[in-house]
C-alpha cells in the first residue's frame, strides 16, 4: 500500500497514543497513515450518525425481567439532535404520555433511562451488559426499581424529566460518549438524585469511559452501586458526592467533569 | 435606538444595534440556538444593508451591554483611542469596508487605526465582508510580538507545538514534543494541555520544558495550559515559567464562568513580566478564545456570538499577549455546525483581532460529531494561511489524544510552508538549522535515526517511570 518508512524514533511510541513518527513523502503523510486516519475517523462518523434499535434493546431488557417505556426527546432528527441541545433535553408529548400511563402513582428508588446520546453504537453494545451488573447489585441492596426507559435523541438532562414522571428518587442515564478517533463505542452513566427539570450538570455523578478496553461493565456496576447508596444516604448527587468505592481508576467517576458539548 | 431599511417594498426593523448585529451574521448555529439569527435569507440580507449604513459613530454611542453592567464594556470604551479615531469618525460601516479593501490603506495605516477599532466596529465591518474580503484585509495587517524569538514577519507563520498526552506521562510528552521538533515545528509556543489540575504535576511539566529548552538552547517559549491562579502559585514558588494562559471570553459574566477578573490577568501579566525570562521581548500572556463560549456560559446577554468573541479580543490587548488562539471548531456543531460555517468563523475571527492589532492564531480543528473532516480542515487552513495567520496548532497526526479532537498536524504546517514559502521565526529558523533538522533553505532534512535530540529523548524515557 505505502513503502514511505516511518520515522526512525518509532520505537518512541512506546511512551504515546499519539501518531507520531508516522514518515512522510514530501510535505505529506503517507498514504497507509492517510486510509489510517480516514478509518478512525470513519467510525467516529458512523457511531455519531447510527440510530438506535430501541425494540432490539427493549427485548433485551425484558429478557432481563425490566419492564421499559420507549420515548423520544424533541429532537426529531440526528441534524436536529447535533445543532439543539435544548430539544434533546425535553420529552415529546406522546412519550410523556407513555411514560405517566407506567407510573401508577408509585416510587421507585431507582430508574435507569438509556439513551443514544452521540453514540447508538456504544449503548448498543454495552448497555445490556451494564444492566445485567446493576441488576444484581440492585438486588443486593433491596432498590426498588422503576421502569426502564429507552429514549432516542437523548441528552443526559432528558433523564431528569424522566425521573421527576416516574417518581424516582434516582435516575441512572446510561448514554453513549461523544465518540474520538480512538473508541467510538464509549458509554457513560450520570446519576442525579431527586431528578427535576432543570438540575444542573453539577448535581450530577459520572461514571465514564465504559467499554472493552476501558472500565468493565461490572467495575462500572458496582460503582453506581456504590455511589447509589451513598447518594440514597446522604440525599444528594454532584460535586459534595465524592467516589470512595475501591478498584476504580481515577479519574473515571466523580462529579461530572465532561464537557458539555459531548452531552 | 431603532434601524429600518426597507428592501422591495418589504420594510425591516431592527429594534436594537445588538438585535441588527445579530440577525446581520453570516448563518450558524449558535446564533440559532440562541434565538436571535435571522428569520430568512432575506432579513439576513436586509440586515447588512441596514448595518452598512449605520455610522460608526452611532456604534461608539450605543453599547451592546451597559457600560454600569459589564467591565468588558468599560474597558472598551475607557481604553478607546479618539485621535486615532479621527481618521474613520465620518464613516459608515459600509464605508470603512471599502477603506480597508484599498489600495491607499496601508499596513501602517491600519497598525495606527488598531486602537481606535473597538470590537463592536470589527464585528460589523466582518458581518459586511465576503471570505476573500476577510483574507485580504488580514493580510495588510502587521502584527509582530517577540518574547525568545520574532512572531508575526512577513512572510512567515508559527507553530504552536501540541504535545498533550492523556495521563501526561513525561515521557510520552517528550516524545511528541521530539516528533514536533524534527517535524521543524514549535516556534509559536511548546505547550501543554494537561490532563490534571494538580500543580505538582503541572510544576514537573514545566521543569521539563525548561530544562528541555536550555539544554539545547531552544528559542521558544513553553506554556502549560491551567488555569491563571494555579500560575500565579506556581511562579511564586519558583517554578520557571515563560508564557501564562488563560482561556477569556467578551463578556465580565462569561469570565467569571471561566474563574477569572480583569485585576486577575494584570496580576499574572506583571507577575510573568517581572521573571524576565523573555530574551528579546516581554509580550508574556497566551490568551485562547471561541466563538460560542458566552451562550454556552449563558453570559452572552442576546449579542451575536462573533461580536462576543471579538469584545474578547479587547480583552486580550489589554494585556500585550505574544499569542492569541481562537480555537475555532472545539466547541461543537450546536455552535458552528459544518465546515462552512467554522471556515467563516476561522476568517471572522482572524480578521477580527488582526484588526484590533493582535498576534492572532487559529486552531483549525472540529469534532466527531461537527459536519467535517480533513478536506474542510485543508480548506481552513489554506485560506487561513493566505490570510496571513500569525500561529496554527501541531498535533501528532492532527489526533489530540487528551482533548479527543482533530487539529492541524506537523504535516499540516509542512502543507502551508510548502504550497505559500512560509518560514517560520527567523530564531527558530536558525536553531533548526544548526541543529541539522533542516537545512539552509529551511527544508526539513532526511531524519536520522542518530540524531542527538532523538537519542537522549529515547534514553531519558528507559530512566523514567510511566505515569501512574
Amino acid at each position: 500500500m505505502s513503502d514511505v518508512p516511518r520515522d526512525p524514533w518509532k520505537h518512541l511510541c512506546a511512551r504515546t497514543p499519539a501518531r507520531i513518527a508516522l514518515g512522510r513523502t514530501g510535505a505529506s503523510l503517507p498514504t497507509r497513515e492517510v486510509l489510517s486516519f480516514a478509518l478512525a475517523h470513519a467510525k467516529a462518523r458512523d457511531a455519531v450518525h447510527a440510530r438506535l434499535d430501541r425494540s432490539a434493546l427493549a427485548v433485551q431488557m425484558r429478557t432481563l425481567g425490566l419492564a421499559t417505556v420507549e420515548a423520544e426527546s424533541e429532537a426529531r432528527d440526528r441534524a436536529t439532535y447535533l445543532r439543539r441541545p435544548d430539544l434533546g433535553r425535553q420529552l415529546d408529548e406522546p412519550s410523556r404520555e407513555r411514560i405517566k400511563a407506567a407510573v401508577r402513582n408509585q416510587t421507585s428508588d431507582l430508574v435507569l433511562m438509556i439513551g443514544d446520546g452521540l453514540s447508538a453504537i456504544a449503548v448498543a453494545s454495552h448497555a445490556p451488559k451494564l444492566v445485567e451488573a446493576v441488576l444484581l447489585h440492585v438486588n443486593a441492596l433491596g432498590l426498588k426499581l422503576g421502569p426502564t426507559v429507552i429514549a432516542e435523541g437523548a441528552r443526559v438532562a432528558l433523564g431528569d424529566e424522566v425521573g421527576e414522571l416516574l417518581g424516582a428518587r434516582l435516575v441512572a442515564v446510561l448514554i453513549g460518549e461523544r465518540p474520538g478517533l480512538t473508541a467510538a463505542d464509549s458509554l457513560s452513566v450520570y446519576l442525579t438524585y431527586l431528578p427535576r427539570r432543570g438540575r444542573t450538570d453539577a448535581e450530577r455523578n459520572c461514571i465514564s469511559n465504559i467499554r472493552p478496553g476501558g472500565l468493565a461493565p461490572e467495575v462500572a456496576a458496582a460503582k453506581l452501586a456504590w455511589l447509589a447508596k451513598a447518594a440514597l444516604a446522604m440525599e444528594l448527587t454532584g460535586v459534595a458526592l465524592k467516589d470512595r468505592s475501591h478498584g476504580g481508576l481515577e479519574g473515571t467517576i466523580g462529579a461530572t467533569v465532561l464537557d458539555e458539548q459531548g452531552r | 435606538m431603532a434601524y429600518s431599511h426597507t428592501v422591495c417594498g418589504t420594510r425591516y426593523v431592527f429594534p436594537s444595534l445588538r438585535v441588527l448585529l445579530a440577525k446581520a451574521s453570516p448563518p450558524r448555529a449558535g446564533d440559532r440556538l440562541a434565538g436571535i439569527a435571522a428569520a430568512s435569507a432575506e432579513e439576513n440580507v436586509a440586515a447588512k444593508l441596514t448595518l452598512a449604513d449605520v455610522s460608526l459613530k452611532t456604534i461608539l454611542a450605543e453599547p451592546l451591554i451597559l457600560y454600569e453592567n459589564d467591565d468588558v464594556t468599560r474597558l472598551i470604551l475607557d481604553r478607546h483611542d479618539t485621535r486615532a479615531f479621527g481618521a474613520i469618525a465620518s464613516m459608515t460601516v459600509g464605508e470603512l469596508r471599502d477603506y480597508l479593501l484599498s489600495r491607499a490603506t496601508s499596513s501602517e495605516t491600519l497598525a495606527r487605526l488598531a486602537p481606535a477599532i473597538t470590537p463592536e466596529i470589527a464585528a460589523a465591518v466582518a458581518k459586511l465582508m465576503r471570505n476573500q474580503d476577510l483574507i485580504l484585509a488580514a493580510r495588510k495587517c502587521r502584527v509582530i510580538t517577540r518574547f525568545r524569538n520574532t512572531l508575526g514577519l512577513p512572510g512567515t507563520t508559527a507553530v504552536r507545538l501540541q504535545p498533550n498526552h492523556p495521563t501526561d506521562d513525561l515521557a510520552g510528552i517528550m516524545a511528541a514534543t521530539a516528533d514536533g521538533l524534527m517535524y521543524g515545528c514549535g516556534d509559536a509556543v511548546i505547550g501543554i494541555n494537561p490532563a490534571s489540575d494538580q500543580p505538582d504535576r503541572i510544576a514537573a511539566m514545566l521543569r521539563m520544558l525548561d530544562e528541555l529548552i536550555q539544554r539545547y538552547e531552544v528559542p521558544t517559549q513553553a506554556c502549560v495550559l491551567c488555569h491563571v491562579t494555579t500560575a500565579l502559585d506556581l511562579m511564586a514558588r519558583g517554578v520557571p515559567t515563560d508564557l501564562v494562559f488563560q482561556s477569556i471570553g467578551g463578556t465580565e459574566a462569561t469570565n467569571r464562568s471561566f474563574g477569572i477578573t480583569l485585576d486577575l490577568l494584570r496580576e499574572a501579566n506583571e507577575a510573568a513580566r517581572s521573571l524576565r525570562r523573555g530574551t528579546v521581548g516581554e509580550n508574556v500572556m497566551y490568551f485562547e478564545t471561541g466563538q460560542g463560549s458566552a451562550l454556552s456560559a449563558g453570559a452572552h446577554h442576546g449579542v451575536d456570538q462573533q461580536t462576543c468573541e471579538a469584545r474578547a479580543y479587547a480583552v486580550a490587548r489589554a494585556f500585550d499577549p505574544l499569542l492569541v488562539n481562537t480555537v475555532v471548531g472545539f466547541i461543537g456543531p450546536e455552535y458552528l455546525y459544518d465546515g462552512k460555517e467554522i471556515l467563516r468563523a476561522a476568517l471572522e475571527d482572524h480578521f477580527c483581532g488582526k484588526l484590533m492589532g493582535l498576534p492572532m492564531g487559529v486552531d483549525v480543528c472540529y469534532t466527531n460529531h461537527a459536519e467535517a473532516d480533513q478536506d474542510d480542515m485543508d480548506v481552513v487552513l489554506t485560506a487561513l494561511a493566505a490570510a496571513g495567520v500569525t500561529f496554527i496548532m501541531g498535533v501528532p497526526g492532527a489526533d489530540d489524544v487528551m482533548l479527543g479532537y482533530q487539529s492541524t498536524s506537523f504535516h499540516d504546517a509542512l502543507y502551508v510552508r510548502e504550497a505559500f514559502g512560509l518560514k517560520r521565526a527567523p530564531e527558530f529558523e536558525g536553531w533548526l538549522e544548526r541543529m541539522a533538522i533542516t537545512d539552509a533553505t529551511g527544508q526539513l532534512l532526511p531524519p536520522s535515526p542518530s540524531h542527538q535530540l532523538i537519542a537522549d529523548v529515547h534514553a531519558a524515557a528507559n530512566e523514567s517511570e510511566p505515569a501512574p
